[in-house]
């Protein structure tokens, strides 16, 4: 009977010790990072609102691997297992085009990931807002800025409204916890899109601060997500 | 060890040698506990109590078992702690919410339909009518389905696996979303001759309910057709989702068809719900009434003392008072309240403040409230009026001369007031305080499915009052809608005018006044809690447009009452305070401040990837021909 104890511990013995090492992996290491653009010039966007997808096939279940999306200055990071993987943005998705293939699927990037790297992810963005100039006076946020017009072929779609946005943290957007207080035009009263003026008035900030983050968003008519200038933080 | 081994042979060999039955003996023992299939379907009861199963299983959107599932679209302020509080703090829906893809619940439909089918022992009658009954609920899920997730597959018999390791013969694709609702318009025709066309027959399903489903349906599938216009990118290429404008009208066509036929009578003596004079109490006895109602045509029933009651009363009744120490967890909001239209047909803010910003002052707290629509008394409790026989106590505090305002952080908390004598309470029984969980924290009570029984509000005794799915003024609103997309504006106004007439509104409205909007504001004000604004403002395609995220602010929540694109991303609150001011003539008086709470952090957000629910991966991973929704991630 002592015997079969001894055999007992000494298995499971044998048994942990090997454990270990056959049900672990190393987590991913590899990174894959890079941002939006749309020739060098960066595409700001939302936060959370815009995603992409990683795929890797093989592994028997269908689905990204990866349910993430950009940052709101179009930056994305994700770390990986070296290996194949395709990455998309989805349809409809994203205040611009993506390359699509001739039956109008989203054309994938086909990424091999064998230790780090980068990746800019050029895209056709319906607008661009350029030139975009905020600054405090009495009590305002004063935006400058112009719209230039990226696709104008059959893919064209109108400017729904422009927006200037104020918040007291860096997330600034439409949404309802991520501005204290906006401005905004319809695309119909945008006359001269090179030269394009909002203001809006800085609300009582409770508790006071000495700062806010601002930035211009453009709605396309027809296209869920905006798209903005970069985050500027302004001092009161 | 010997003696073991030798002992263990002795007991094999004895076990083998009683074991010398004939095989078919053995193994061939009927079990006791199980019925075989012709046992089941040899007796209708036995066969009804199959259908009960299935009956019970029926999805609801919004229902009397789940205070929660009426919250959201800010229509309520959630009075309770903790997790609730989540839908007015976060910022958007996921894309998994409404989700449903229950093919269990088909399958045993069609085993169901199929096995009753063969039934040998079954009178013609019975059969007819059980089938007709399996073939509702089937194409009742299947509408449910397709109001959330779109085109789904369409599989109407019970499929079996052949164990030879390939099952891709059982993966189906998705349907056309046009396919659903045809098959569901065309098995309430198939089936509807087969049901009693009885009114009392409410809980099992009757030909009225076979129409009402098919009207209401075919509305949806119309609506859809005609605004999908609104949003383009909510379509996929194959039909899945989205249906082409061609088809609207004649989805419209059938629709009114559908409603005219309950209208008619040819389904039953189906009317409206007028049997007492005060038209509030009236509009609330809909919902409880279990008497002759001609109302109601399809609901899940309740019972006292069977088993099956609900806690509704009990977790909504007014606090103070009450039959147990909770209550108020649905608080109205003034956005709803306020959209509730004046006798003379228009609409406006709850007058607050007079032209020049000075409060108005009321006499009694109801006063505020007079000369509206008495669909608001009977679907929202108001702060002065009564359940069961006890006013509630809704009141914020007293107003002070100087401005300042006595209040207290407890219910019915008392203070001395600046030259008072002795402590005096300072804030109702029944709140509104800020985050005290089951006070009127918006200042009103939900009343809409309350049951005015005694031990309604106990949790030991519970409430029968039944939850409706299909009643009449329903199909009338459906009937004027399909009639309006016709181009028939007078027989929608009409149509519509019935139900206005019975909530006070007798000021009839013409043809030319029937707009999208009206209707819209229509079936708010009457279907309110009634699990439709969502699939409501899904098929106009304007859930994007009234829930945009964009937070509101006191002048965007009194602009535009009544307008289709009117903003309703947070819920309001109107607070009732009592003048303080002895001396002056409005003293004791009611005053009222439009308040939002400072839990209300999140705003509505309805993106284009809420349009259709998520479908789980795991569903795609396992049948790849499912396709995705549109605009998800």
């Amino acid at each position: 009977m002592k015997l079969l104890n001894y055999l007992i511990v000494t298995l499971l013995t044998v048994l942990a010790a090997s454990g270990c090492k056959k049900d672990n992996y190393d987590p991913p290491s590899a990174m894959l990072s890079g941002r939006l653009q749309y020739q060098g010039a960066e595409i700001h966007l939302e936060y959370n609102q815009v995603p992409y997808q990683v795929y890797q096939f093989g592994f028997g279940k269908t689905g990204s691997v990866s349910n993430t999306s950009f940052e709101q200055d179009g930056s994305y990071s994700l770390l990986l297992f070296n290996g194949e993987y395709k990455l998309i943005v989805p349809n409809g998705q994203g205040p611009f085009l993506w390359k699509k293939t001739a039956a109008g699927n989203p054309d994938t990037i086909t990424v091999r990931m064998n230790g780090s790297q980068a990746l800019n992810l050029e895209v056709t963005p319906y607008y661009m807002i350029r030139n975009a100039q905020l600054s405090v006076a009495a009590g305002k946020v004063n935006g400058v800025f112009n719209i230039e017009k990226i696709i104008t072929d059959a893919n064209a779609r109108d400017i729904e409204r422009v927006n200037l946005y104020i918040n007291k943290s860096a997330f600034v957007s439409g949404a309802g916890n991520y501005n204290i207080a906006s401005a905004g035009k319809t695309g119909a009263e945008i006359t001269d899109p090179a030269n394009v003026a909002l203001s809006a008035t800085i609300p009582v900030l409770v508790p006071a601060q000495s700062y806010v983050y601002a930035r211009i968003g453009l709605k396309v008519s027809g296209v869920e997500d905006m798209i903005f200038s970069p985050v500027v933080k302004l001092s009161l | 060890m010997k003696l073991k081994i030798v002992s263990f042979g002795i007991l094999t060999l004895l076990a083998g040698a009683s074991s010398c039955k004939k095989e078919s003996d053995f193994l061939n023992v009927l079990p006791t506990s199980i019925l075989t299939n012709e046992q089941a379907f040899s007796d209708p009861n036995q066969v009804l109590s199959i259908l009960a199963n299935l009956y019970n299983r029926q999805l609801d959107f919004s229902t009397v078992r789940s205070w929660e599932s009426m919250a959201d679209f800010s229509e309520t302020f959630p009075s309770q702690s903790n997790a609730p509080q989540e839908i007015v703090r976060r910022n958007e829906w996921g894309y998994n919410f409404w989700s449903t893809w229950d093919y269990t619940y088909i399958r045993e439909l069609n085993i169901f339909l199929q096995r009753c089918e063969a039934a040998t022992k079954l009178s013609d009658g019975d059969k007819k009518r059980f089938l007709a009954e399996g073939r509702f609920l089937r194409a009742n899920y299947f509408f449910e389905m397709v109001k959330r997730m779109g085109g789904v597959p369409l599989i109407l018999e019970p499929m079996l696996y052949d164990f030879k390791g390939d099952p891709t013969y059982l993966q189906h694709p998705r349907a056309k979303e046009s396919d659903i609702y045809d098959f569901v318009i065309a098995e309430a025709e198939a089936i509807k001759m087969d049901l009693p066309a009885d009114v009392n027959n409410k809980s099992r399903a009757s030909r009225g309910a076979a129409l009402a489903m098919e009207c209401r349906a075919a509305l949806y599938a119309g609506s859809i057709a005609k605004y999908g216009s609104n949003t383009p990118q909510v379509a996929l290429a194959g039909g899945e989702v989205g249906i082409p404008a061609a088809m609207a009208n004649g989805y419209f066509t059938k629709s009114l068809a559908a409603a005219q036929q309950i209208i008619d009578g040819s389904a039953g003596a189906y009317g409206l719900y007028n049997k007492k004079p005060d038209l509030s109490e009236n509009f609330a006895s809909i919902f409880y009434d279990k008497g002759t109602n001609p109302e109601t045509i399809f609901i899940e029933d309740f019972k006292l003392k069977s088993g099956k009651v609900h806690g509704f009363t009990q977790v909504n009744q007014p606090r103070y008072g009450a039959e147990e120490e909770e209550g108020g967890r649905l608080n109205p909001s003034l956005n709803l309240v306020q959209s509730f239209e004046k006798l003379d047909n228009t609409f406006a803010p709850l007058p607050v403040k007079d032209g020049g910003g000075a409060p108005v002052f009321y006499n009694t707290q109801v006063d505020i409230f007079a000369g509206r629509d008495a669909r608001l008394g009977g679907t929202v409790m108001l702060p002065g009026t009564s359940f069961k026989g006890r006013t509630v106590d809704i009141w914020a505090g007293y107003q002070l001369a100087d401005g300042g305002i006595v209040s207290g952080d407890e219910r019915g908390q008392q203070k001395t007031l600046p030259g008072g004598a002795g402590p005096v309470q300072v804030v109702g029984f029944d709140g509104p305080i800020n985050g005290k969980e089951h006070t009127a924290q918006t200042g009103f009570y939900l009343r809409k499915y309350l049951d005015p029984a005694a031990g309604s509000g106990s949790r030991g005794t519970g409430s029968e009052v039944p939850f409706v799915r299909y009643r009449y003024a329903e199909v009338l609103l459906n009937a004027a809608e399909a009639a309006f997309e016709l181009g028939q504006s007078g027989v929608a106004a009409g149509y519509m005018n019935q139900v206005r007439a019975r909530a006070g509104l007798v000021t009839p409205l013409t043809g030319a006044q029937i707009t999208l909007a009206r209707i819209m504001h229509e079936r708010r004000a009457e279907l309110s809690f009634e699990g439709h604004i969502l699939f409501d403002q899904k098929r106009w395609r304007n859930a994007h447009v009234v829930w945009d995220g964009v937070a509101m602010t006191e002048a965007d929540l009194l602009a535009n009452i009544g307008a289709a694109n009117k903003r309703n991303t947070q819920p309001f609150g109107l607070w009732s305070y009592k003048l303080h001011n002895p001396g002056n003539p409005n003293h004791g008086k009611w005053l009222f401040k439009i308040v939002k709470s400072p839990l209300v952090t999140g705003t509505n957000r309805f993106r284009m990837g809420n349009y259709y629910s998520f479908i789980d991966d795991n569903i795609r991973s396992n049948n790849p021909k499912i396709l995705k929704q549109p605009n998800q991630d």
